[in-house]
């Protein structure tokens, strides 16, 4: 395989700045094999072509002019990004999986996306998602699910399953994702990629169109840790156009990924995120990783975390209830999709029913109904107001965890990747994917997800979740280098490295 | 087993503007409950004393200066709009006839 698509981003950036290679190389390159193995991974909703390209020659135009405007530069400069299609983009259509967008373009950026220009890393385009980042698999996206590059027969993970698919089959070295309840994390971990929830905060959200915007985070997608913490410095820092946006700096991520460490470190494994509904090979490789940091000098200590078994409940409560209030802007009226009904007075209200009804998808109808019964009077008190009530004891749970460990560790998906369909008529067989990454969202901490082996049952991939207090990402970073360093030393080279060949490229033998 | 029958399927989805056939009515009955029973453990632990959070990390008086930042043009506000005329969005009646 071309060893420009295969490289991570830091391997690029480097190469770029050498001159060794240029951007509009790189840049074709990943377009090149996107049109040969996107027609049966289908990570992309839209391909930006053309824009990719020239912001591919500005960057090498401006580097061969040498001089102020060359070492000016972003390090990330020229090297491509493929963007999660729930995020605005001036240019390029956005979607957010669903009908009700279909065609839609934003007249204005999101701020990660502002960064991104300004930064100069060519837009290859949008990847699918599940509609309005609802699923765990990416089938509710209403223009087809995403394959996984480990076996196409199964799901990349949800909803950010293009991301991390495009990302793992050598599409993109760098992509934006969105995580709610695991949607970064949960990709990543079954598609051998690495996923990173930053602090609820630290990366602006203007321009994620809502799904639940008290647990909605923008984040990194990429093949390793050091790529993730550039990506989270480039797209992070305060946004007054967000005003949960914080403050603090968040600048020491890519240095703490430089120089990892778990010398002394207290690693607190989650005694409620494993065993029952966890698969034999995922403990097993979850084990093998914790028993790698221990060898390396950390100190592994057992936390208990006991309302986290009340954290699933709480959070289809509470998102669904926000989702109800967020998609509620989608009437018809202002972008997006209008349906006339078929019969009847043409009213305001039966134009946004029958809008509605055509425009959503099954997920996204189940979940606004669930938020509309859960906040309805009568129920309010039971439902919602209990479940921010969760949300406190969840916080409480993190904090006394905290107290006796620096990190928590857990397995970040209870399964490999399960065959597409499986899991599509059982709504709630499809939440429990979520079980062990949806506790972060609640309480706003951080969280990263990173490649921890293969399951012995069926050689797909597991991921490791690190978990980190509020504003600590740099720790996630610190740590995830040394996890990473330590496989890869025992795999002889990435995860990736074992996934199957696709394409044009593939040969006889190979599954 | 919650009860949410398929009338109050029908009303929560009025109040939502979704129209629903009468097979999505009775398929979402079902799927509801069902969601609901899994989730109302919660109600077993909010105790009185417990204070509700509503936000992961609480911010407060998040301000900015009284200014004229960038806003959209009346063209670009109304360039995704399914319907439009003289700088506005064009709704239908707002009001039935009747």
């Amino acid at each position: 395989m071309n060893e420009l698509i295969t490289s991570t981003a830091t391997q690029l950036a480097e190469k770029l700045s050498t001159k060794e290679v240029s951007s509009e190389e790189v840049t074709q390159a990943h377009l090149d094999r996107i049109a040969e193995v996107d027609e049966e991974v289908h990570a992309f909703l839209h391909v930006n072509t053309e824009e990719a390209l020239a912001v591919a020659r500005e960057v090498d135009s401006l580097r061969a002019a040498g001089g102020d405007d060359a070492a000016a530069l972003h390090p990330l400069a020229g090297v491509p990004i493929a963007i999660k299609d729930l995020i605005v983009t001036v240019g390029q259509p956005t979607t957010a999986g669903s009908r009700i967008l279909e065609g839609w373009k934003s007249p204005y950026d999101a701020t990660v996306i502002r960064k991104i220009r300004a930064a100069k890393l060519p837009m290859l385009g949008k990847t699918n998602l599940d509609e309005f980042a609802m699923g765990s698999s990416t089938e509710h996206s209403a223009f087809g699910p995403t394959r996984n590059p480990w076996d196409l027969d199964r799901i990349p993970g949800g909803s950010g399953g293009g991301s991390a698919a495009a990302v793992a089959a050598f599409e993109a070295p760098l992509a934006l994702g969105t995580d709610t309840g695991g949607s970064i994390r949960q990709p990543g971990a079954v598609t051998g990629t690495v996923g990173v929830k930053p602090t609820y905060g630290a990366v602006s959200r203007y321009g994620a169109i809502a799904m639940a915007s008290s647990l909605d985070q923008i984040g990194p997608v990429s093949r390793s840790i050091l790529d993730a913490a550039l990506l989270q410095e480039l797209i992070g820092g305060h946004d007054p156009f967000d005003s949960t946006s914080l403050t603090d700096s968040f600048d020491n991520l890519a240095e703490a990924a430089r120089n990892g460490s778990v010398d002394g470190v207290r690693i607190g494994i989650v005694k409620e995120l494993g065993g029952e509904g966890f698969q034999a090979g995922v403990e097993a490789r979850f084990r093998d990783a914790v028993e790698l940091l221990r060898g390396a000098g950390a100190e592994i200590v057992e936390v208990s975390c006991p309302n986290f078994k009340y954290a699933l409940g709480a959070y289809y409560l509470i998102m669904p209830s926000e989702v109800s209030s967020n998609l509620a802007k989608f009437d018809g009226v202002r972008y997006g999709l209008r349906v006339l009904p078929k019969d009847g007075p043409l009213t305001i209200e039966r134009v946004m029913g029958a809008t509605r009804a055509a425009g959503f998808g099954d997920e996204a109808k189940r979940r606004i109904i669930l938020g509309t019964y859960a906040l309805s009077a009568g129920y309010y008190d039971a439902y919602y107001g209990s479940a921010q009530k969760v949300r406190t004891l969840i916080q409480r749970d993190f904090d006394a965890a905290f107290e006796k460990a620096d990190i928590l560790i857990s397995p970040t998906a209870p399964t490999t990747a399960f065959p597409l369909g499986e899991k599509l008529d059982d709504p709630l067989a499809m939440y429990l994917n979520d079980v062990a990454t949806i506790p972060a969202n609640l309480a706003g901490v951080p969280g990263l997800s990173l490649p921890g082996g293969l399951a012995d049952e069926d050689g797909l991939p597991v991921g490791v979740q690190l978990l980190a207090p509020a504003r600590e990402d740099a720790r996630l970073y610190k740590v995830g280098a040394v996890l990473e360093s330590l496989l890869e030393a025992q795999w002889g080279g990435p995860l990736l490295a074992k996934a199957p060949v696709l394409g044009t490229e593939k040969t006889g033998g190979v599954k | 087993m919650a009860e949410i029958t398929r009338d109050d399927v029908a009303h929560l989805a009025q109040l939502a503007r979704i129209e629903m056939s009468a097979e999505e009515l009775d398929r979402m009955a079902g799927e509801l409950a069902h969601i609901v029973d899994a989730v109302k453990s919660v109600s077993e632990v909010a105790g009185p004393d417990v204070p509700a959070t509503s936000h992961p990390i609480a911010l407060s008086n998040v301000f900015r200066e009284d200014v004229v930042g960038h806003v959209l043009t009346p063209e670009e506000a109304l360039s995704g709009a399914p319907d439009a005329e003289d700088s506005r969005f064009k709704v239908p009646a707002i009001l039935d006839e009747e």
